[in-house]
């Protein structure tokens, strides 16, 4: 996989918010792949710019904003690209779907109405075959019934079903990338395995790549072939699904799987890490998550580690701990 | 694409719903529960079937003035007695309602047009576009609105604008008066939407702005629309009254229920010949309530939130 080139490629990407306190930096500088076919995962606390990430890619962040870097999507320059140019791209070769099925559906349009408009907007498609290629699409989500669901209002359906109508309008114009914003937070726990399920099907069978965004280590598990630790806008930890859960690296990625509750070792209290992800703004040269760390040493709070491989495979950390020439203490 | 072979999920519950579907048959469920609301509705179209209709049935269509027949009051040939000109008063009532009904919806149309449009682009591009649109606006309302259509309505008789091309000019003087008041409520609804997640998520599928506006924004849009734009003919209508019966309006011989008022400036018209002012006046009034109660029982029967107050 690694011979390939990729199909994302996200190159010291900063994104920036002016606010009243100063510059937020709430992405600053990171890089990572998606292969093709592959599926990506960011995880991280709320706070740590997951979503604004991407947004960044999607291009949709406020005018308040600046983007630095490169983002590069199948040989394009997202970063570059006119806006008529990149909503082209939008929609059809990259796709989002978000968290909240409920309120991302036009409450006033049918289903089969907002399924049919992305194919029409995108492809040199007769409305006839739209409506022929959405049944088509309920029926690839699987929902039964087509004829009757695209003929009904959002508010008739469901949240997991609206969000398998979700999935039917991103993959409308089968793009080569989706974008998934915490797909499962707002679904309960049943659907939430169906949807997920779903998602890995679709992925396999039409060989899309898949950034997903979610702060559930379930879900990382289930279905990521990598995983990118995001802290305070920044990469901490990337790696394989193996490689991450089996040997973190990172103190923050370590206490993220502490967190997580465990079957059959029933606790009083679950772990947590203590403190909360450092305001973004006006932030030193150190390892922002140091004053959280149990591990901190004297360098963590005067430099910034780097993001880096520290043996021969694709495991990159950036912490001091595993830097050769630091002396441990 | 193939299928996927994911469950498909049961959806039998739903058919029941979807077969009563649309967000409309909801409103007219509600809309036919409201008495006063289907009153104003029945009021309305016999007004119209009374304006429009009615004087295919008067044996005075065509007679015009008569001097032989005049100041007669009302008989069993002339229900409403007669004019100075001895002009049937009935004839003339239903065709006076022509012309009101005719402004009042017409000037209602241009103003929707006007103001759903500039507040819509106001709303939805921001910047400059809606500084510009909404200065304007805000100027036009800090003018007294009566005033102002005096003012137009005085350079258009200095202009000697012959009377059957006057009727357009009032709607247009109408209708310039009222765009702002829309063009507000509209925009205001338009930012809120704007920020809605279905609106991002427009965005996201790179659909282009002709569509989104169309498709998404104006539908959510419309019933405020229907609401303030039924509520503003009786309005229309009003000022349209205002401004006949003070002679700025539709001017005689065009008959509208204003200029028919006007007769009760003179005294002995006032004291002697009621059935000539009477009854125009009794039509404004049943016209713009039935108005006012259609436009109440539409907005309550749209958005379910304001019932039971």
């Amino acid at each position: 996989m690694t011979q390939q080139k990729p199909l994302l490629s996200v190159n010291h990407l900063k994104t920036y918010f002016q606010s009243d306190d100063g510059l937020v930096k709430a992405v600053d500088g990171i890089n990572f792949d998606v292969y093709q076919g592959e599926t990506v995962c960011i995880v991280g606390e709320s706070g740590c710019g997951k979503s604004v990430t991407a947004m960044s890619i999607m291009g949709l962040l406020p005018d308040s904003s600046t983007i630095q870097g490169s983002i590069n999507l199948d040989g394009e320059e997202l970063t570059k690209l006119s806006k008529g140019n990149m909503r082209r791209i939008r929609g059809n070769k990259l796709s989002m779907i978000f968290q909240e099925p409920m309120t991302s559906l036009n409450p006033v349009m049918t289903i089969g109405e907002q399924i049919t408009e992305v194919l029409l907007e995108h492809q040199v498609i007769s409305k006839k075959q739209a409506i022929k290629k959405s049944l088509e699409l309920i029926k690839l989500v699987g929902i039964g019934r087509g004829e009757q669901i695209i003929k009904s209002y959002p508010h008739q359906l469901s949240g997991g079903m609206l969000q398998r109508v979700m999935i039917a309008i991103a993959l409308a114009c089968d793009p080569k990338m989706l974008i998934a914003d915490e797909p499962t937070t707002a679904l309960d726990v049943t659907i939430q395995a169906q949807v997920l399920n779903l998602l890995q099907d679709l992925k396999e069978e039409t060989n899309m790549s898949m950034l997903l965004i979610t702060h559930d280590l379930g879900v990382v598990a289930e279905v990521a072939d990598r995983v990118v630790v995001m802290y305070a806008g920044k990469v901490v930890e990337q790696g394989t699904v193996e490689e991450i859960f089996t040997d973190p690296k990172h103190p923050y990625t370590r206490g993220l799987l502490q967190a997580k509750p465990v079957l059959g070792s029933r606790k009083k209290r679950l772990y947590t890490i203590p403190g909360q992800v450092p305001k973004l703004v006006d932030l030193k040269p150190s390892c922002y998550f140091a004053d959280r760390c149990e591990h901190c040493m004297e360098i963590c709070t005067q430099q910034t580690p780097e993001l880096k491989c520290n043996d021969n495979s694709e495991h990159k950390v950036a912490c001091w701990l595993y830097e050769k020439e630091v002396v441990h203490q | 694409m193939s299928y996927s072979n994911n469950e498909v999920i049961q959806t039998d519950h739903i058919t029941k719903t979807v077969q009563r579907s649309s967000l409309w048959k909801e409103v007219m469920k509600r809309f036919f529960k409201r008495k006063m609301a289907i009153a104003g509705l029945i009021i309305l179209l016999l007004v119209f079937l009374f304006s429009f209709i009615g004087p295919f049935f008067s044996p005075y269509m065509t007679a015009g003035t008569n001097p032989q027949e005049i100041h007669q009051a009302p008989s069993l040939s002339h229900w409403l007695g007669t004019d100075h000109l001895g002009r049937d008063v009935l004839t003339r009532l239903m065709l006076a309602g022509r012309i009101s009904l005719t402004v009042g919806i017409g000037a209602m149309l241009l103003a929707v047009t006007i103001g759903g449009i500039l507040g819509i682009l106001a709303g939805y591009y921001g910047g400059l576009i809606d500084q510009i649109v909404m200065r304007i606006a805000d100027i036009l309302m800090t003018l007294p609105g009566l005033p102002l259509l005096f003012i137009m309505a005085a350079i258009m008789s200095e202009w000697q604008v012959p009377a059957e091309q006057r009727l357009y000019i009032v709607m247009i003087m109408l209708s310039l008066v009222n765009w702002p008041s829309l063009a507000r409520l509209i925009r205001s609804q338009v930012l809120s939407l704007r920020e809605r997640e279905f609106m991002v998520a427009t965005e996201v599928l790179g659909l282009r702005d002709k569509r989104k506006v169309l498709n998404h924004l104006l539908p959510n849009v419309v019933p405020l629309l229907i609401v303030t734009a039924t509520l503003s003919v009786g309005g229309a209508i009003l000022s349209e009254s205002v401004l006949s019966f003070f002679g700025l309006g539709v001017v005689p011989p065009t008959a509208s229920w204003g200029n028919m008022i006007n007769t009760a400036n003179t005294l002995i018209d006032f004291t002697n010949r009621p059935w000539l002012w009477i009854p125009p006046g009794v039509a404004i009034f049943v016209t713009v309530i039935a108005v006012n109660l259609l436009g109440d029982g539409l907005r309550d029967s749209i958005d379910p939130n304001m019932k039971g107050r």
